[in-house]
C-alpha cells in the first residue's frame, strides 16, 4: 500500500506545481493571517507578561489613596485592616518647575523616597545614575521620560518652586516607576506631555522638610492581602483617611497609568484575535474555492484511482495533502515574518512604555498555535471539497459530467435576447445557471472590500479623534491649572495679562459617583455655560451646550454606572468639604476621548457649597505674545502648571496614534494583499471552468481581444456585484472595531469618509486589474488543440 | 481535377521537441486539397491525421513547409491572421463536439453567424443537418449524434469554403454516426464546401473523392474513388 501510494504523493506535487499560482496566492493570504496572528498573540503575551513581571518585580501597589495631610502613625493603622498587606505612606507634591528652553511653567511630581533603601512599594529601576544620598536634601531622581523630553541627565538641576521658595532641584539618577509608565497629571488629562509634566523622587526627608509635613504623610499605596476583596479595603482606607482630607481610595483599575497601558494590551488582545479570525477565514475560502475546482476537473483521476481499490481515506488524505502544500509554505513563511515583526515591534513597543525589563523572547507556544490554526483553518477550507470527492462514486466519476443542464433564464423573459449577442449571453446564463458560485465569487470580493475599508476606516477613525478632539473640543492655546482653588479674582488676573484674548475659568473635582452597588471614580468638570474654548462635542461632530442644571456625563461612564437620562446618582465629592448629593443625570454624551462627567459651573459652585471657585482657566492667545504670557504665568505663584493644546495634541499622536498605527499599517498592507488574493483566485477558477469554452470560441474564429472580454466581462460583473455587499460588511467591520475598543481613554468614531470607500474601491480594482492582465496572459496561451483533445 | 487547388502544402514538417526525444509528427507532407472535393484522410492513430488538418484549419503551425489557402500564407506566425483565416474561411467538427452547454442549438449557431461575413440563418443551417424542430434545445437535452450535428450546422452556418472534421463520428454508434456523415457528404453537395474528414476507419473511404493514406506522419498514398458511395451504402 505504501509502495502503491508512492505515485500519488508525485500526482500531489504535479497538482500543486500545476495550481502554483492559485496556490501561491493561497499561501501568501495563509502567510499573512498567521503573520498577524504570531505578530499579534505574541505582542500580546509579551506585553501581558511584561507588565505582570515588572509590577510584581517592582512590587506595584494595588491600592491607592491620597489625604491632606494624615499622621504618619495612621500608616499602622491602615496596615491593621482586615485585607491589607503592605502599606507604603509618602509625601506627594505638584510644584513648579521652571525648564530649559521652556517659557511656561512645567509641573514636576515630587514623590517621597527613602535615602537609604528601595521603596516597599512602587519600587524604582535605575536606568543611569545613581541612588540620592542622605544629607544631600536637593538630589532627585527623574523619570526617564521627562528626562529624555528635556534633555537632562544625571548633574542637571531644575529651579522648582517648594513651597513657595524656588530652590535647584540636582538629578543624579534616571529612574522609571511601575506607577508611572503612563505619566500624566491626572484629573481629565488623557495624554502625556512628557516636556511639561514629570515625576521626581526625592528624598522623604528632605521633601517632608521642605512642606512641614515632618511625620505626616498626603499619600499611601498599599498591596492587597491573599483573599482580600478590594472594596472592603478601598472603605475601610477610606474611613481612616476621612477626617484627614482623604481623596477617596482606588485600585489599579483607576489608577490612570496602569489603566492606559492595561487597556492597551486589551487592544492588542482584541486584534490579535479580530483581524487573524478574517485573514484565516479568507485562506479558507480560497483553498475551498481552488480545491473544488481541482475535484471537479479530476472527477475521472478520482474515479480511475477508486476503479484501482484506493479507499477513501487515501482519496481524502491525497487531497488533503494538496491543502497541506500552501498551508506548510504560508503558515511558514507567515510564521517566519510575524516571528521578525514581533521582534521589532517589541523594540518599538519597549521604548514606547519604557519597561525596565524589555528582554524579548519569542514564545514558541504563539508559533505552535498559529501551525495549529492554520491547519485548522486549511482543514476547514479543504473540508467540502474532499468530501465530494470521498463521495463521488467511481461509477459515475468515469463518465463525463454530463452536459451542464442550462435553461433559459433572465433574457429570455425580459425579452431581451435580441439584443443581447449569443456570446455574451454564455455570461448570463453561467451567473443563472449557478447563483450560489456567483455569489460565492461575489463575496470574495466583497470580503477584500471590506478588509480594505475595515484597515483605512482606522486611519480616518484616529483623524477624525483628532480632528475632533483638537479642533472642536480642546480649542484653547493654553489650560492653566491653579495650584488650589481659587477665588474668581486669580481669574480676572489672567484676563489683565497682555496677549491674552480671552479667558474661560472652570472648576475641576475629584469625585465618585455612584448609583445603586456601581460606582466610579471621575473628575467632575463644571464649565460656563457657552464656553468656546473647551467644548462638548460628540463623535458625529455635534457640539453640546452644558445643561443648566445636573450632570452631563459620556455614554461609557454612563453605562458604567448603569444611567440613563432622567436617573440620578450620587456625587461623593472627594476634597474640601466632601459635600455628598444626589444629581440628575441631564444628558448622556457620545464624546470622544476620556470618560467625563460635566456641570455648569453654576451648578457644581452650589454643589459645592463654594463662592466663586477655579481650579484654573482655558486661555486664548494672542500666538505673538504667547512666550511672554507663559513667562509671565511662570512667575504667578498661584499658577502650578499650564497644559499647552499643541503639546496635548502630540501626545496624542505619539500614544494612540503611534501604537494604533503600527498594527493598522500591518493591516492595511495584509488586507490589499488580500484583496488581490482573492480576485486573482476568483478570475483563476473562472478561466479553469470557461476555458474550454473560450478554447472552443477561438477555434471557431474569435480574437483573443473577444475572448478575453467574454471571461473579463463576468469577472467585472461579478466584482460590480460584491461591491455594493463590500460596502456594507465594512460599514459592519468598522462598526464592529469601533463598539469593541470603546475604553475609558477613548472610543473610535464610527466615520467612513469617502476617500475610504475610495481607497478601497481603488485597493480592489487595482487588484481585479492585475488578475485580469494576468488572466489575460494565460487566454492568449491557451492551448486551443489539446482542449479539443479531451472531452469535457 | 478541374478544379483549383483550395489548399497547397509544400514539404510541411512538424517535431514536437520532448526533452532530449523528437517526436516527428509530419515529415515533408505535400498535399493539394481542391474545390468542392470530400477527402477522407485514413491512418492509424499517431499517424499524423490531427496535426495535418490542424494546420491546415489554421490552428497550429508547421515546424517547416508552407501552406497556402488561395492567396493566404497560412505559415506565418501570426495569431490574428490565422484567426481571421478560421473565422473567415474555415469550419471545424471534432469528436468532442465543442459545444458551448450554456447555449441553445441556435445559439451555438448564432454564435458563429454572429460574427460571419456572409452567413446563413442559423436555422436553416439547423435545417440542413436535420435538427429543424430541435433549435431551442440545449446540448444537454440532445443525444451525441444530435450535439454532433449541431456542431455540424455551427460549423458550416457561415458558409465556410473548407470543412475540416476530426473523426466526426468516432464517438458515435453506427446508427448515429450514419446519420452524421449523410448531413457532411449533403453539405458538400448541395453547398460546394471543400470537406475534409479523418477516420481511421476504413469503410468510411468509400464515400470520397479522394482518399488519403498516412502514416509516420508520411502520406503513404492517395487513392481516387472512380465513383462515391452514399453513406447508406457503406458498410462497418
Ligand atoms: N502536443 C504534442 N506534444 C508532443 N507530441 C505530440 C503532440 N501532439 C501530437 N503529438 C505526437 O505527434 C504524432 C501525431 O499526432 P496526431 O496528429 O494527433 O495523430 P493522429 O491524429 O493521426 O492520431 C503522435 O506521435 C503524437 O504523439
Ligand atoms: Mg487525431
Amino acid at each position: 500500500m505504501v509502495a502503491g501510494l508512492r505515485p500519488l504523493h508525485r500526482k500531489v506535487l504535479r497538482d500543486l506545481w500545476h495550481l502554483r499560482s492559485q496556490m501561491a496566492a493561497v499561501a501568501v493570504v495563509m502567510a499573512c493571517g498567521i503573520a498577524m496572528f504570531v505578530t499579534l498573540r505574541s505582542m500580546h503575551g509579551w506585553l501581558r507578561g511584561t507588565q505582570t513581571q515588572y509590577y510584581e518585580a517592582y512590587r506595584f501597589a494595588d491600592v491607592f489613596a491620597s489625604a491632606r495631610r494624615a499622621p504618619a502613625s495612621l500608616a499602622r493603622r491602615i496596615a491593621a485592616l482586615p485585607g491589607v498587606g503592605a502599606v507604603r505612606t509618602r509625601v506627594v507634591m505638584d510644584v513648579t518647575l521652571d525648564l530649559p528652553g521652556l517659557d511656561e511653567p512645567g509641573t514636576g511630581r515630587l514623590v517621597g523616597i527613602p535615602e537609604q533603601r528601595a521603596p516597599m512599594l512602587n519600587d524604582l529601576y535605575l536606568r543611569s545614575g545613581r541612588w540620592i544620598q542622605p544629607g544631600h536634601e536637593d538630589e532627585v531622581l527623574a523619570s526617564e521620560a521627562f528626562a529624555r523630553a528635556n534633555g537632562l541627565v544625571p548633574g542637571d538641576a531644575i529651579p522648582a518652586v517648594l513651597n513657595g521658595r524656588w530652590q535647584r532641584l540636582r538629578i543624579v539618577g534616571i529612574a522609571l516607576s511601575p506607577e508611572y509608565i503612563y505619566e500624566i497629571r491626572g484629573l481629565g488629562d488623557v495624554f502625556p506631555d512628557n516636556r511639561r509634566f514629570g515625576v521626581l523622587w526625592m528624598g522623604e526627608r528632605a521633601l517632608g522638610a521642605a512642606f512641614q509635613m515632618e511625620g505626616a504623610f498626603n499619600d499611601a499605596a498599599l498591596t492587597l492581602a491573599p483573599g482580600a476583596t478590594e472594596a472592603d479595603v478601598i472603605d475601610g482606607v477610606d474611613r481612616l483617611l476621612a477626617p484627614y482630607g482623604g481623596t477617596g481610595a482606588y485600585g489599579r483599575a483607576d489608577q490612570i497609568s496602569d489603566l492606559f497601558v492595561s487597556s492597551e494590551i486589551e487592544e492588542t488582545e482584541i486584534t490579535s484575535v479580530l483581524i487573524p479570525t478574517i485573514f484565516l477565514a479568507v485562506t479558507a475560502f480560497l483553498l475551498n474555492m481552488v480545491l473544488a475546482r481541482l475535484v471537479a476537473t479530476q472527477r475521472d483521476q478520482i474515479a480511475i484511482l477508486k476503479a484501482f481499490g484506493y479507499g477513501s481515506p487515501a482519496i481524502a488524505v491525497h487531497y488533503l495533502q494538496l491543502a497541506l502544500g500552501p498551508v506548510v509554505l504560508g503558515a511558514g513563511a507567515g510564521s517566519g515574518l510575524g516571528i521578525w515583526l514581533a521582534a521589532a515591534l517589541a523594540r518599538v513597543y519597549a521604548r514606547f512604555y519604557q519597561f525596565p525589563v524589555a528582554e524579548y523572547t519569542q514564545d514558541w507556544r504563539v508559533v505552535a498555535q498559529a501551525l495549529l490554526v492554520a491547519g485548522g483553518a486549511a482543514l476547514v477550507g479543504a473540508l467540502g471539497a474532499v468530501l465530494r470527492a470521498v463521495r463521488l462514486p467511481p461509477a459515475e466519476a468515469m463518465r463525463p459530467e454530463a452536459p451542464a443542464s442550462y435553461r433559459a433564464g433572465i433574457v429570455e423573459r425580459l425579452g431581451f435576447q435580441r439584443w443581447v449577442p449569443a456570446a455574451e449571453r454564455i455570461i448570463l446564463r453561467n451567473i443563472e445557471r449557478r447563483p450560489l458560485r456567483a455569489l460565492l465569487a461575489a463575496a470574495g470580493i466583497a470580503l477584500a472590500t471590506a478588509i480594505v475599508m475595515t484597515g483605512w476606516f482606522m486611519f480616518d477613525a484616529i483623524d477624525v479623534m483628532k480632528q475632533i478632539q483638537f479642533e472642536s473640543v480642546q480649542r484653547y492655546d493654553a489650560m492653566v491649572v491653579f495650584d488650589l482653588p481659587r477665588s474668581a479674582r486669580a481669574g480676572w488676573d489672567l484676563v489683565h495679562l497682555d496677549g491674552v484674548r480671552r479667558v474661560e475659568p472652570f472648576r475641576v473635582v475629584p469625585v465618585r459617583l455612584r448609583r445603586g452597588p456601581l460606582t466610579k471614580r471621575t473628575a467632575l468638570l463644571g464649565l460656563a455655560p457657552g464656553s468656546e474654548l473647551q467644548r462638548l462635542v460628540d463623535r458625529d461632530g455635534a457640539v453640546r451646550q452644558v445643561p443648566p442644571r445636573g450632570l452631563l456625563v459620556s455614554d461609557v461612564l454612563a453605562s458604567q454606572l448603569g444611567a440613563a437620562v432622567g436617573d440620578t446618582v450620587t456625587v461623593e465629592v472627594l476634597e474640601g468639604k466632601r459635600p455628598v448629593r444626589t444629581v440628575i443625570v441631564a444628558a448622556v454624551s457620545r464624546d470622544i476621548i476620556g470618560s467625563s462627567a460635566t456641570m455648569s459651573l453654576e451648578a457644581l459652585h452650589a454643589l459645592l457649597g463654594e463662592g466663586g471657585t477655579l481650579s484654573g482657566a482655558y486661555l486664548a492667545l494672542d500666538q505673538r505674545k504667547a512666550p511672554a504670557v507663559y513667562r509671565a504665568l511662570k512667575e504667578t505663584p498661584a499658577v502650578s502648571g499650564v497644559v499647552v493644546r499643541e503639546a496635548v495634541m502630540r501626545g496624542f499622536e505619539d500614544t494612540i496614534a503611534e501604537s494604533f498605527w503600527i498594527s493598522i499599517s500591518m493591516m492595511v498592507v495584509f488586507a490589499c494583499i488580500i484583496a488581490a488574493g482573492i480576485v486573482y483566485n476568483g478570475a483563476r477558477v473562472a478561466l479553469s471552468e470557461r476555458g474550454r469554452e473560450l478554447a472552443s470560441l477561438r477555434v471557431l474564429g474569435f480574437f483573443r481581444g473577444e475572448v478575453t472580454r467574454l471571461l473579463l466581462g463576468e469577472q467585472v460583473l461579478l466584482t460590480l456585484g460584491g461591491l455594493p455587499g463590500g460596502f456594507l460588511l465594512g460599514y459592519f467591520l468598522a462598526w464592529l472595531v469601533a463598539y469593541r475598543f470603546e475604553s475609558d481613554l477613548f472610543r473610535i468614531p464610527l466615520v467612513i469618509r469617502q476617500t475610504t470607500i475610495v481607497y478601497s474601491l481603488a485597493v480592489v480594482l487595482g487588484a481585479a486589474l492585475l488578475s485580469a492582465l494576468a488572466v489575460r496572459r494565460r487566454i492568449h496561451r491557451l492551448d486551443l488543440i489539446a482542449v479539443l483533445k479531451t472531452r469535457e | 481535377m478541374d478544379a483549383p487547388a483550395v489548399f497547397e502544402a509544400r514539404g510541411l514538417s512538424k517535431v514536437y521537441r520532448m526533452g532530449e526525444v523528437e517526436v516527428y509528427a509530419l515529415r515533408e507532407v505535400d498535399l493539394d486539397l481542391f474545390a468542392g472535393e470530400f477527402v477522407v484522410l485514413l491512418g492509424p492513430s499517431g499517424s499524423g491525421k490531427s496535426t495535418l488538418l490542424n494546420i491546415l484549419g489554421g490552428l497550429d503551425t508547421p515546424t517547416a513547409g508552407t501552406v497556402r489557402f488561395l492567396d493566404h500564407d497560412l505559415t506565418v506566425d501570426d495569431d490574428r491572421a490565422r484567426t481571421r483565416f478560421r473565422r473567415e474561411h474555415v469550419g471545424f467538427v471534432f469528436q468532442f463536439y465543442n459545444l458551448i452547454p450554456s447555449l441553445t442549438a441556435l445559439e451555438n449557431v448564432a454564435l458563429v453567424t454572429d460574427i460571419a461575413e456572409r452567413p446563413m440563418d442559423p436555422a436553416e443551417a439547423l435545417g440542413l443537418v436535420g435538427l429543424g424542430e430541435r433549435v431551442h434545445h440545449f446540448p444537454a437535452q440532445l443525444s451525441g449524434g444530435e450535439q454532433q450535428r449541431v456542431a455540424i450546422a455551427r460549423a458550416i452556418a457561415k458558409q465556410p469554403d473548407v470543412l475540416l472534421c476530426d473523426e466526426p463520428t468516432g464517438a458515435l454508434d453506427y446508427e448515429t454516426g450514419l446519420i452524421v456523415l449523410q448531413a457532411l457528404a449533403d453539405v458538400n453537395r448541395r453547398l460546394g464546401t471543400t470537406v475534409a474528414v479523418i477516420t481511421h476507419n476504413a469503410s468510411i473511404a468509400g464515400m470520397a473523392d479522394r482518399v488519403i493514406r498516412m502514416r509516420s506522419g508520411r502520406i503513404t498514398e492517395v487513392e481516387r474513388n472512380a465513383h462515391r458511395l452514399a453513406p447508406t451504402e457503406l458498410t462497418w
